[in-house]
C-alpha cells in the first residue's frame, strides 16, 4: 500500500496509523487545499496544508487515530516538514512516525545533518526505513521514496530486495 | 496516571532502563544507565547502579523490577561462588546465565526482571548472553534490553560491526546508551560501562588473568546528538 497520498503539486502526506482515517484525512485536505489555491489564485503553502490537516486531527482527537506527516515545497519557506500528531502542528527539520519509527529514534538522532545534500538525505531515509522495517512486525514491503524540490517531484519505489542490508547479530 | 503506575505500586521502583553489552575480539564492554523510577513520572534514583559484578570476571546487569532483579543477582552470585568453590575454578559466563535463567523461568510468573550477563571465561573467551524476563536465554556477539532498547535497535543494527576494537566498542555503546537516554524518559544519569578483558593494560597482574574495570561516563559529556 502506497503510503504517501500527494495533497498537492508539491505537497505530499505520509499516512500512519488507522489506513482509513489518514486516507480520508488526506482526501479531505486535498479537496480544502484545491478550493484555497483557486481563492488565493498561487500554489498552497505546505504550512497552509498541515494547519489544515492539523485542524482535522484535533477536532476529532477522540474519534480518529492517525498521524500524518506534511512535506513539501513552496516558494515562501522552501522545503518543509511539519508533524500533526494527535492535533499539535510543529515545523520540524525531519519528522518520524508510525510504529516502526519507535526504533530508529536512535538512528535518526545520530545521523541526521542539517546540510546534507538530495543524494545523502534519500539515502539517510532509505537506510532508516529498512532498519524500520526489519525490526517492525508491522512495517515492510517496499519502500516508497518522493523527493519535492522547486523543480518538480520525483517518486520512487525501492523493491524489498534491494534495500540496504545492515549487520543481523541473529544470524 | 492510575493506570500507569498501578505495577510499580505492587511491585515498587521500577528499572525502565537501558542496558547493553557488546564482544570484542579479547574482551566484552557491558553498559547500562543510572535511572531508578516509579510509575515512569517520578525518578527514584539518580545514579543506580545497574551492573552487579557476579563474579570475578563476570557481570550481569539488571532491568524490570528493581527488587527481583535485586534478589535475583543475589541468589545468582551465592550460587556462582559455590559452584566455583566445587569445581576448583572460575566459573564459565555460560555457567552464570544458565544460573539466572532457572531462577527467571521457574519463577517467571512472580518476577518481572530481564537480564544481560557477560564475562570472559577461559574456556570460550569474551561472551554475551541475554536472559529475557521469561527465561530465554540466548547468546549473541551484541545485544541491548530494557524500555529504552526500542530506540536505538536501527542504530545499533546500523553501527555495529563484527570484529571492532576496543575503543570502537566503547564508542558505540556509549553513543547506543546516550541515543536512547535522550529517547526514552524513564533512561537516564549517567552511562555505566564495565569493561572486561582478558588482560589489563596498566595493572600491575599476571597477563593471564582476566582484569575488569569500571567507567563512568557523565550525563553532560555523553555523545552529542
Amino acid at each position: 500500500m502506497n503510503k504517501l497520498s500527494p495533497l498537492h503539486d508539491k505537497i505530499y502526506c505520509a499516512l500512519s496509523g488507522s489506513a482509513a482515517d489518514a486516507q480520508t484525512i488526506a482526501e479531505i485536505v486535498n479537496y480544502q487545499l484545491d478550493v484555497h489555491s483557486i481563492e488565493v489564485d498561487e500554489d498552497p503553502l505546505v504550512c497552509s496544508a498541515a494547519t489544515l490537516v492539523k485542524n482535522i486531527s484535533y477536532k476529532y482527537k477522540e474519534e480518529l487515530s492517525a498521524h500524518l506527516i506534511v512535506a513539501g515545497w513552496d516558494r515562501r519557506a522552501g522545503g518543509q516538514v511539519y508533524a500533526t500528531l494527535n492535533g499539535l502542528l510543529t515545523r520540524q527539520p525531519f519528522a518520524v512516525g508510525g510504529s516502526g519509527s519507535f526504533y530508529i529514534y536512535g538512528f535518526v538522532d545520530a545521523e541526521y545533518r542539517s546540510d546534507m545534500t538530495r543524494q545523502e538525505c534519500q539515502e539517510f531515509v532509505v537506510n532508516s526505513l529498512s532498519l524500520a522495517m526489519s525490526r517492525d512486525g508491522s512495517s515492510g514491503g517496499v519502500a516508497y521514496v518522493v523527493t519535492i524540490d522547486s523543480e518538480g517531484v520525483e517518486e520512487k519505489c525501492i523493491l524489498g530486495n534491494q534495500l540496504p542490508t545492515f549487520y543481523d547479530p541473529d544470524i | 496516571m492510575n493506570r500507569h503506575s498501578f505495577d510499580s505500586r505492587v511491585k515498587g521502583v521500577s528499572l525502565g532502563t537501558t542496558i547493553l553489552a557488546v564482544k570484542f575480539a579479547g574482551g566484552v564492554i557491558i553498559g547500562s544507565d543510572s535511572r531508578a523510577s516509579m510509575g515512569g513520572s517520578y525518578v527514584s534514583s539518580k545514579v543506580i547502579n545497574k551492573l552487579v559484578q557476579v563474579h570475578d570476571r563476570i557481570f550481569c546487569c539488571m532491568s524490570g523490577s528493581l527488587a527481583d532483579a535485586q534478589a535475583i543477582t543475589r541468589a545468582a552470585k551465592f550460587q556462582l561462588a559455590f559452584h566455583s568453590i566445587q569445581m576448583d575454578e572460575p566459573p564459565l559466563v555460560m555457567a552464570a546465565a544458565s544460573i539466572m535463567q532457572e531462577l527467571c523461568y521457574q519463577h517467571k510468573e512472580e518476577l518481572s526482571a530481564g537480564f544481560i550477563t557477560a564475562g570472559w571465561d577461559r574456556k570460550k573467551g569474551p561472551q554475551v548472553y541475554s536472559v529475557s524476563m521469561g527465561g530465554m536465554l540466548v547468546s549473541q556477539p551484541f545485544t541491548i534490553g530494557g524500555s529504552g532498547s526500542t530506540y536505538i535497535y536501527g542504530y545499533a543494527d546500523a553501527k555495529y560491526k563484527p570484529g571492532m576494537t576496543r575503543e570502537e566498542c566503547q564508542t558505540f555503546a556509549v553513543n547506543a546508551l546516550a541515543l536512547a537516554m535522550g529517547r526514552d524518559n524513564v533512561s537516564g544519569g549517567v552511562a555505566h560501562l564495565a569493561i572486561i578483558s582478558e588482560k589489563g593494560e596498566d595493572m600491575k597482574e599476571d597477563a593471564d588473568r582476566a582484569l575488569s574495570q569500571s567507567r563512568c561516563v557523565m550525563g553532560n559529556s555523553k555523545a552529542k546528538e
